[in-house]
Parts: C-alpha cells; structure tokens; sequence
C-alpha cells in the first residue's frame, strides 16, 4: 500500500479519469432555494485517534475523513464522493493553518489524507497546491517546500506574492495572495481550531487572514467586522468552497498561539461548503470545552466570537448561524 | 535561506538598536539566548528571529494586540531541542518596562500553574515555563509532554535568565 507521504512526493499513478465536470453537485445546502434552507456540517469523531501520542494516527485520520466525506455527500465510497467536490482539470488549493507553530498547526496527516483522496480522484499531483502565509507557516504543519510542478505543490505567498491591486470590502482593504487569485481555481480550507484572544475563535473564516497581506488592519474590534467583510471579497467567496476542518487538537484558551496548557484532542473533522455554519458549530465546541472545564464563556471572557453573526447578516450573506437553520450532522 | 535572512535582520535590528541611544526604547541586552550546549542536553536548533512591535503579527497574529497593548518593544524567538528529541521554542518579549511584563504573566494564568523561583516571578506548566525580569517576559514552550521535560525547560529558563 502508498503510504500518506507517497501522495505528496509522486504523480498519481492509478488515478480514475472523471466522467463529469461536476463540483459540489452534492446536497450541501438541503432545501435549496427554499427560505428555510438548511446548511449541513458534518462533525466527524474517532476518540482513538491518538492513542497515547501527540501526534495523530495517520491511517485513523484517513479513516475519519472517508467517514466525513461519506457523511457530507451521501457517496460511500471516497473517491466517488470526492470527484463531486472538486472541478476536473483544475488547481485545487489546499490552505493550512501553522501560524500557531508546531504545537497548534494543520496536521501533517490530515493534508497527506487529502492529497491522496484528491490523486485517486483524478487530480494531477502538480494541480495541488498546499499553501499558507510564508514557508515557516507550512514547515510548522511538517509539511516540505516544493514548487517543481510534477508533484504536489508546497509554498506559501512569500513565494508567490501578492496582487498589486487593492481589493476593498467594507472595512478590508488588502491585496490577495497570488496563489489564490492566478493558481486556484477552487480552495479547500483545512483551519485548525482554536480560541483566539481577539476574535473569540479562529477556524474557517479567520482563515482566510492568512490570504492576504496585511491581516494586522483587520483585528480591530474582536475581528468584527474584519472576518466577515474579508470573506465578501469576490474571490475568498467564490473559490474557497468547502472547509476540511482541522479539530483533531485544539487550544480552548489563550490562542491563536500554542498553550500547551489548554490543548485539548477534540478528534474530530468539521465538513462543511457554509463557512458560517462551519464556524459556528467550530464555536460551539469551544465554547462546551470552556464549560467543560469551569471557564467563562467567550463573551464572559470578554472576547465573543461577534464575526459569526455579522458574516450571517444580509450585507454579508456568507452563510447561516442560526442553529434552526444547520443540519448537523455527528457521526 | 529565508531563516539564514531573518537571522541577518535579527543581527541588524541588534544592532541598530544599541547604537540608539537616548531613544528611551527597552531593548535586548545582549543575547538571552543560551548556546548549545550552555545548558545540558539543551542545543539551540535555529537562527534567532526579531520582531519590532509594528511586526509583532507576522509571528503571532492575533496574539500581537496583548502585547502591544502591554508595551512590547521586540520580541526575539529561537528553537531548541532537548536530547535530539524534545523540541521547544523560546521567546523573549522585552516590554516597554515592568508593568509590561506583570501584565502578560499574570493574565494568562490558569488555576495549574506551579510557581517557580525564577527571575522577579515565574510559572511552570508540564510543557511550559513563564518568567518575567525586570522589563523581559519569557515564554518556553515544548511542543510535547515527556517525563523529564518539566525539568528540561526550568533548567534551559535558568540558562536564559542568567543572560538577561
């Protein structure tokens, strides 16, 4: 059998030609059209993933993303289910989260998973590319620097370098990185959850902070409006389409930087197209943990997770938070 | 190379720095940070980094308003390793003064800290140590839990005290 590590160093050998262009040609938003819709996130658990290490078990993180993924698009076998997510003959971006270090990063295992199910899915190793702010971001999730195009492609915006045109939304003004404005064609966001002293949590939105080139001008009030204005610009709504979200450890307090002392293994994959939604069930298990273990919730704390609210609002109509309206889905 | 050229603005911010004076700004001594070997088993495993406040984000995001609001200055940060095995990472903050570096320590206790006797105040965790002195606030943080980690990091902590 390929190991993980083989996805990410050679060219798909095997892989299955796809017979459609389809993507996301899955239920996602059930009821769609309909006033009510309902967003699905699907919140994936395996509590022996670690076992009694630090570091997650690799073939049990494939595991539990096969079971994600069966969950979210009703298609048992993965490869089939990933050929409905992403578009045929296109770069696929992968965008991690290792600003917190090797301690609260994307788990290397995690990226390793999906690149092979991408490869068995049809998606030429040179058109993933795993991405993230600069080079220390990427090597803090274990991942390898590489730009030769005939394998899986792993660099970050200190490489590419951003646009030089300024995108404004509301209150975000910033360049984009050219990774996702001239590579992508879609981005799936593998954020890692944590607390975040500012924002309250940082998970599939706040992710997209580490998209563009001055994400210190969008901390101001709790990341409120930052996050979800940022989120509006044309090309994080379109392109980044689906979240893989990375909950397999996670820090409930203190974050975005890594408290050994608050680390908690939720073990667990958040799924979702509805980066509200996504988020908002990412919150709420923040928030349990917090309760867990005697802390004060978010906004007793003094910094609320407000982002949430605002991205949901009718200017931004990012998504649903409104637990009425999300089908959550724990398996 | 990109480390090789943080390490050459690190060294350059150094000392720019000293050669400042009358600016009223806090700034390294001279470096805190213990060779390989200084402490035992400890070796120092990467070019040392500095952050001016205004670029405090690029290292920690999010985190950087606490700081800034509580007077940082310059952060310098380094990893290490423990015995080829236990990696950690060993951040400097030198605040504006004192008052700085109380504020940071105190407010981000948890109800499991141990107090250590290390420089004016410090707290130990199983995978992390927390002492201030004088206007530095130092953070060590191990990336995993080993039986004899807590005693590696108050040891390397020590090393860097005496630098200070």
């Amino acid at each position: 059998m390929e190991s993980r590590r083989d996805f990410l160093k050679t060219a798909a050998t095997g892989a299955v030609l796809l017979g459609s262009q389809s993507k996301l040609g899955f239920a996602g938003m059930l009821d769609k059209g309909a006033e009510n819709a309902k967003s699905k996130v699907v919140v994936a658990k395996d509590p022996a993933l670690h076992g009694g290490s630090a570091q997650p078990d690799e073939k049990r993180v494939l595991d539990l993303l096969d079971r994600a993924i069966a969950a979210y698009t009703g298609h048992e076998n993965p490869v089939e289910a990933w050929k409905r997510i992403v578009p045929q003959g296109k770069v696929i971006g992968l965008k991690t989260n290792g600003l917190g270090g090797k301690g609260i990063s994307t788990h290397l295992a995690l990226v390793l998973a999906i690149c092979e199910r991408l490869q068995q899915a049809g998606v030429k190793a040179g058109n993933i590319v795993v991405w993230d702010r600069n080079a220390r971001d990427l090597e803090a999730c274990g991942l390898t620097i590489n730009t030769d195009p005939s394998r899986v492609r792993c660099y970050g915006s200190d490489v590419s370098g951003y646009e030089d045109r300024q995108e404004v939304w509301g209150t975000a003004r910033i360049k984009l990185s050219k990774i996702l404005t001239q590579e992508c064609a879609m981005v799936i966001g593998l954020p890692i959850l944590k607390d975040h002293v500012g924002a309250g949590v940082t998970f599939a939105m706040k992710n997209m902070y580490g998209v563009v080139d001055r994400p210190q001008d969008l901390h101001k009030g709790g990341c409120n409006p930052g996050v979800a204005d940022l989120n509006c610009i044309p090309a994080i709504r379109e392109k980044v389409r689906f979240t893989v979200g990375d909950a397999l450890s996670s820090v409930y307090d203190g974050g975005p930087s890594f408290h050994p002392e608050r680390l908690w293994y939720p073990n667990a994959l958040i799924v979702g197209e509805d980066r509200v939604a996504v988020d908002h069930t990412a919150w709420q298990m923040i928030e349990r943990k917090r309760a867990e273990v005697g802390m004060p919730t978010l906004e007793a704390a003094g910094h609320p997770a407000r982002y949430i609210a605002t991205a949901a609002d009718k200017a931004h109509a990012l998504g649903v938070n409104d637990p009425e309206r999300i089908h959550l889905l724990e398996i | 190379m990109k480390f090789l050229l943080d390490s050459k603005w690190a060294v350059m911010a150094l000392v720019l720095f000293a050669a400042l004076p009358g600016t009223g700004c806090k700034k390294l001594k001279a470096n805190p940070f213990p060779d390989s070997g200084a402490v035992s088993g400890w070796q120092k495993t990467s070019d040392t980094r500095t952050f001016a406040a205004k670029d405090l984000w690029q290292y920690i995001d999010g985190d950087a308003e606490q700081y800034i609001s509580a007077g940082v200055v310059t952060t310098s940060t380094s990893d290490y390793k423990y015995q080829g095995k236990l990696e950690a990472v060993v951040d400097v903050y030198t605040m504006g003064d004192a008052a700085g570096a109380r504020k940071i320590l105190e407010t981000g206790q948890t109800k499991d800290a141990k107090q250590v006797q290390l420089g004016d105040a410090a707290v130990a965790y199983a995978q992390s140590v927390i002492f201030r002195k004088g206007p530095y606030l130092v953070r060590i943080v191990a990336y995993e839990s080993t039986a004899d980690g807590p005693q590696a990091l108050v040891a390397l902590a020590h090393g860097v005290e005496a630098k200070l």
